[in-house]
């Protein structure tokens, strides 16, 4: 416990550590919520959708932290180049033990930026509205966790830092836009919906609203098990390519 | 006594190029044993499948009885390592660095801060513990490395190049601790270097290997004598020639050939 406990803990350090990378990754979700917020929240009235800013933010919380977590990977990539990756390899410690630490650690740091997002859509207005709020918390933890673990399976499988950000780029978007973080998915055409479903990030969209605002798409316990198997999925699938790394 | 470190037929291939080629050599429990080598003959990839980060093409490996690719997490509790290029996290501080080895390798809390301390003021760094690493020089990062690498008090201590780059004062306090640790506590020792006259001093036996080959073993005494030299030296000169060779590619390089070698590119 304490060998995970450490590598945890190092993780939360280098965070707080690194202003520029709080800054930075706030940036983006706050230009999506401000630009998008108020740049359709007039159109989303007339259409009946309610305000949209009350709609938006659970999405745009969401968006903080599927991209801190997928980035997360990243450091495995820095620690290689660095050469701090061999002294964790070498160390007696099961390489489950390391991926544990480094999801909860990457898991933790992008919870605290959606609790940040979280912050900033109340101050331009986002108000909660149902009971189930601390149900977002778990929500958000979840979808950290899922990303996080598929952030370290693609970080495992490459050496180099510039392919990296390429796929990442290439899978953040989709990820995004396809989520319904966006736009109601009700009412929509089938096939998109369909594309939807097979979008894990709509899930934790979807469990957000749901604590946050009411009215699930999917419904609780739909989103609750699609992110939880998932979430293992990845964790396996990213242990064991982890454990296939070589210096 | 019982061999600690066996190594049978030992084969890493990058594509073509064979690294280590079918090398064999045991290390007794309590040895001192320097491997020897110039650049690029094999001996940093040796370290690596020994300490587990590298898998061997062809071979055996055991470490304390386990076998290193069946057995990875028991034969990673037999050993420390102190690794030739950095491996330090830049954003934590000196003692954090220090503190996280510790915890890793499950050091008692009050043993750890201890020892934390004393090696620490042994490298002359307890001064600096709270600065960041990235703040550090080059030689104050070996210095740190170093000490880390002794703060668990591991069956076998592997050390790649333990010394490089550092003054002599440090090399001879670094080296008088080792010494201690491996006659007060039977700490197998097994290091690579390029000062011939540090392996000749402090080892009781000395491997030599070019071209991915063991080339000569014994005592520095023995290979005196076969050689017919005065100095060790003379006889690494004598038996691996004059001829400088080219730098060894690090892991990124390697891995680039890797990719190379397998997509054909």
């Amino acid at each position: 416990m304490m060998k995970i406990y450490i590598i945890w803990l190092r993780q939360i350090k280098r965070y707080f550590r690194s202003r520029s990378r709080l800054i930075g990754s706030i940036a983006q979700p706050l230009l999506f919520l401000l630009a998008l917020g108020f740049g359709f929240g007039p159109i989303f009235q007339k259409a009946g959708g309610g305000n949209y800013i009350q709609f938006l933010a659970p999405g745009i919380i969401g968006m903080a932290i599927l991209t801190t977590s997928l980035f997360s990977g990243a450091e495995i990539i820095w620690d290689r180049q660095f050469g701090f990756l061999k002294e964790m390899l070498v160390a007696p410690i099961s390489r489950l033990e390391i991926m544990i630490g480094r999801t909860l650690g990457g898991a933790t740091v992008a919870v605290l930026q959606g609790m940040i997002v979280f912050l900033i859509s109340f101050l331009v207005g986002f108000r909660p509205q149902a009971t189930f709020w601390p149900l977002a918390l778990i929500f958000m933890f979840l979808v950290a966790i899922l990303f996080c673990a598929l952030g370290t399976t693609i970080a495992s499988l490459l050496t180099d830092i510039q392919g990296f950000q390429l796929i990442m780029n290439f899978l953040v978007m989709p990820l995004f836009f396809l989520s319904g973080a966006l736009f109601p998915l009700q009412g929509l055409p089938q096939i998109f919906i369909k594309i939807a479903s097979l979008d894990p990030l709509s899930y934790g969209v979807d469990g957000l609203r749901a604590s946050l605002i009411g009215g699930a798409h999917f419904g609780f316990l739909a989103d609750f098990a699609v992110l939880g198997i998932v979430a293992s999925l990845f964790l396996v699938l990213g242990s064991y390519f982890f454990s296939k790394m070589e210096i | 006594m019982n061999n600690i470190i066996e190594v049978k037929n030992l084969t890493k291939k990058f594509g073509d190029f064979v690294a280590v080629n079918n090398i064999s050599f045991d290390v007794k429990e309590g040895e001192i044993f320097a491997f020897l080598g110039p650049n690029g003959a094999g001996k940093t990839t040796t370290i690596k499948m020994l300490t587990t980060i590298l898998h061997p093409t062809k071979g055996q490996i055991k470490l304390n009885g386990f076998d290193v690719v069946k057995e990875p997490t028991k034969a990673r509790q037999s050993f420390g390592i102190v690794f030739q290029d950095y491996s330090l996290d830049d954003e934590l501080t000196a003692f954090e660095n220090m503190e996280f080895h510790g915890v890793l390798y499950q050091v008692p809390k009050e043993i750890r801060r201890s020892r934390i301390e004393y090696l620490l003021k042994l490298v002359e760094l307890w001064q600096r513990r709270k600065d960041l690493v990235k703040n550090f020089s080059g030689g104050m990062k070996r210095r740190l490395e170093t000490a880390r690498g002794l703060l668990h008090h591991p069956k076998i201590l592997f050390l790649d190049e333990p010394t490089l780059g550092l003054d002599p004062q440090t090399r001879n306090l670094i080296w008088s601790y080792i010494k201690n640790l491996n006659k007060e506590e039977r700490i197998t020792v097994f290091f690579t270097t390029h000062y011939m006259e540090e392996a000749e001093k402090i080892a009781d036996r000395v491997a030599i290997i070019d071209y991915g080959k063991i080339i000569a073993q014994g005592t520095p005494v023995e290979l005196k004598e076969k050689t017919k030299t005065q100095s060790l030296e003379e006889a690494f000169i004598k038996l691996t020639g004059h001829q400088i060779r080219e730098e060894e590619a690090n892991s990124v390089d390697r891995m680039r050939m890797r990719r190379r070698v397998r997509f054909g590119r």
